[in-house]
């Protein structure tokens, strides 16, 4: 795979806008408010912040599993509405499924047969490195290959945008560095518009082009933060100086957006 | 990992199977009571007419055995069709429920009604009005007496699908029909299965309190018919004979009925995975 740098921001096509996005629930909680955040395509765009301040809100904005109280929201980028997947936090598996029946399942529901997306499957299971592990089904698996196997499931639908809400939350740092890099190449192979909950500082500089920095209280968009370092990033990009520097800014604006005035 | 971790615990042999602590502490306790059972009549001297021995008990079920296996056979054949409808039908309902709120507002209270009411109260008014048709009669009894647990669990498990996979559903723009099939029919499966366990020796009580109702009328006669016809006869130990195998089937239900759920579930429901330390 040859380096790349990311393009600069103002060359890439914007795929997916909320205007002035204000969300609220029927109990008063104001999930967000005037929220403005523009995500390009083929961006992988990381969404950072205390718990609480919204970010799955906005992911499922996106995915149209709810909609905006006050705003809009707009999809620039032709089709990709229709070709959106959605990694959850806990993986999301049917328990009583194997692995290869979990990744196949927005297949089958989308009414296409078993011997149409046999490959589909097999080509899948073999992005994520699941070979061998077909017939298993998920309580046998660790929490790292349940995460794989819902990546897996992602990819199968050929997705150009990826929603991925904390994926890897509740792994340990091992298991969640290598996926980091398996995801980070991935993206960077298959050209997908990624946009990516986490609250681990480290895993937001090291994958995104671009950082989206939210406060909470109410639930905003504290500052964006653009990373254009060349890719794919490797363990000496983590180990640098410049690195460092992200990090700082992002922890100072999230101090910021927490309501505190001494950095960290 | 998994395909290593199955093959490198060895696999429990029957013979350590059947002698593990959850078989040996039962039995245990069960030989002690009838040891102290048979100590108490012998040293009380009570006559077997009012509490038979053990072993009496046990001459007199092999004494009796064809009339008393046949009988059973017919309480069993009324049992398993009860238990068949409360399955079918109980699923069916509960399907009914989930598709439509307000199916299940207008009709839950009276499941409700029709498993408080005490079937011994309602039977006798189900056998004169199915007066021609006996084995109608005492199926329909076991029936309301077994349906009412496959509903309630069922429509508790068809609504009690993760909230992550209802959304994975929704996004695939699924329709009611493939969220049913696909996602809340196997949500409700544990739930489904927990509820034929409960039917299961609700129906077979079912089917002998009805016999007990409908009397000695009829050619084909069940086991309660059997226990009744001791009773005037003052024949004690042949009730006690008839009552041990009537236990002895509702055990043999219960535990068919388990097997039949750990199979079903062992690949990925924690109730059917054995714990290990
Ligand atoms: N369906 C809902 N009903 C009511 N309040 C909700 C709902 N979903 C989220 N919230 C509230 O909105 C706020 C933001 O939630 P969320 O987007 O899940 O935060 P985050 O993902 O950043 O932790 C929280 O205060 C949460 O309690
Ligand atoms: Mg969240």
């Amino acid at each position: 795979m040859s380096s790349t740098v990311p393009p600069v921001r103002s060359t890439l096509k914007p795929a997916i806008s909320l205007s002035n996005v204000t969300k609220a629930f029927s109990t008063g909680t104001v999930a967000l408010q005037d929220v403005s955040l523009t995500i390009h395509e083929g961006e992988f765009l990381s969404l950072v912040g205390p718990s609480g301040c919204g970010k799955s809100t906005i992911l499922s904005l996106i995915a149209g599993l709810s909609s905006p109280t006050q705003g809009d929201l707009t999809w620039q980028m032709p089709d990709a509405r229709r070709n959106l997947a959605f990694v959850f936090q806990d993986s999301a598996l049917l328990p009583w499924a194997t692995v290869q029946e979990n990744i196949r399942l927005p297949l089958k529901l989308a009414g296409i047969s078993r011997s149409a997306s046999e490959d589909r499957v097999a080509e899948a299971i073999e992005l994520v490195g699941l070979q061998g592990f077909e017939k298993s089904f998920p309580r046998q698996l660790s929490g790292g290959m349940k995460m794989r196997v819902s990546i897996a499931r992602a990819i199968v639908t050929q997705p150009k945008v990826l929603l991925m809400d904390e994926p890897f939350g509740a792994l340990d740092e091992i298991t969640r560095n290598k996926l980091n890099e398996d995801v980070m190449n991935l993206w960077h192979q298959k050209r997908w518009t990624i946009a990516f909950v986490t609250h681990n500082i480290y895993e937001a500089v090291y994958l995104s082009t671009r950082v989206a920095v939210m406060g909470v209280n109410p639930g905003r968009i504290v500052t964006e933060l653009d990373i254009p370092e060349p890719y794919p990033r490797s363990e000496t990009f983590r180990q640098s100086p410049i690195f460092g520097q992200y990090r700082y800014q992002l922890a100072e604006a999230l101090a910021l957006g927490m309501g505190a005035t001494v950095p960290l | 990992m998994s395909r290593s971790r199955s093959s490198l615990i060895p696999k429990r042999s029957l013979i350590q199977r059947v002698f593990s602590a959850d078989v040996l502490a039962p039995l245990g306790v069960g030989l002690a009571f009838l040891l102290a059972w048979d100590l108490f009549v012998q040293i009380t001297g009570l006559p077997p007419y009012l509490l038979p021995r053990p072993g009496l008990v046990l001459q007199t079920l092999f004494e009796n055995w064809n009339e008393l296996f046949s009988s059973l056979m017919v309480t069993l054949q009324i049992t398993v069709i009860a238990f068949l409808a409360a399955a079918v039908s109980g699923l069916g309902i509960s399907v009914l429920f989930t598709v439509n709120k307000w199916i299940e507002r207008s009709l839950f209270p009276y499941a409700v009604i029709l498993q408080t009411t005490p079937l011994v109260a309602i039977a006798p008014l189900i056998v004169i009005w199915l007066k021609d048709n006996t084995l109608g009669a005492l199926v329909l009894c076991a029936w309301i007496a077994a349906f009412f647990p496959v509903v309630a669990n069922t429509t508790l498990g068809l609504n009690s699908v993760d909230r992550n996979l209802t959304n994975l559903f929704k996004l695939y723009n699924t329709n009611p029909w493939q969220r049913l099939i696909y996602l809340r029919l196997p949500s409700a499966l544990p739930y489904f299965l927990g509820g034929l366990r409960i039917s299961g020796g609700l129906s077979l009580i079912g089917a002998v309190v009805a016999e007990f109702v409908a009397g000695t009328g009829g050619a084909k006669s069940g086991i309660a018919y059997q226990i009744l016809i001791a009773s005037y006869n003052l024949q004690i130990p042949k009730m006690f004979a008839a009552l041990l195998l009537v236990t002895g089937l509702g055990i043999l239900i219960f535990v068919g009925l388990s097997a039949l759920s750990d199979a079903l579930l062992k690949d990925w429901h924690e109730s059917a995975v054995k714990q290990e330390s």
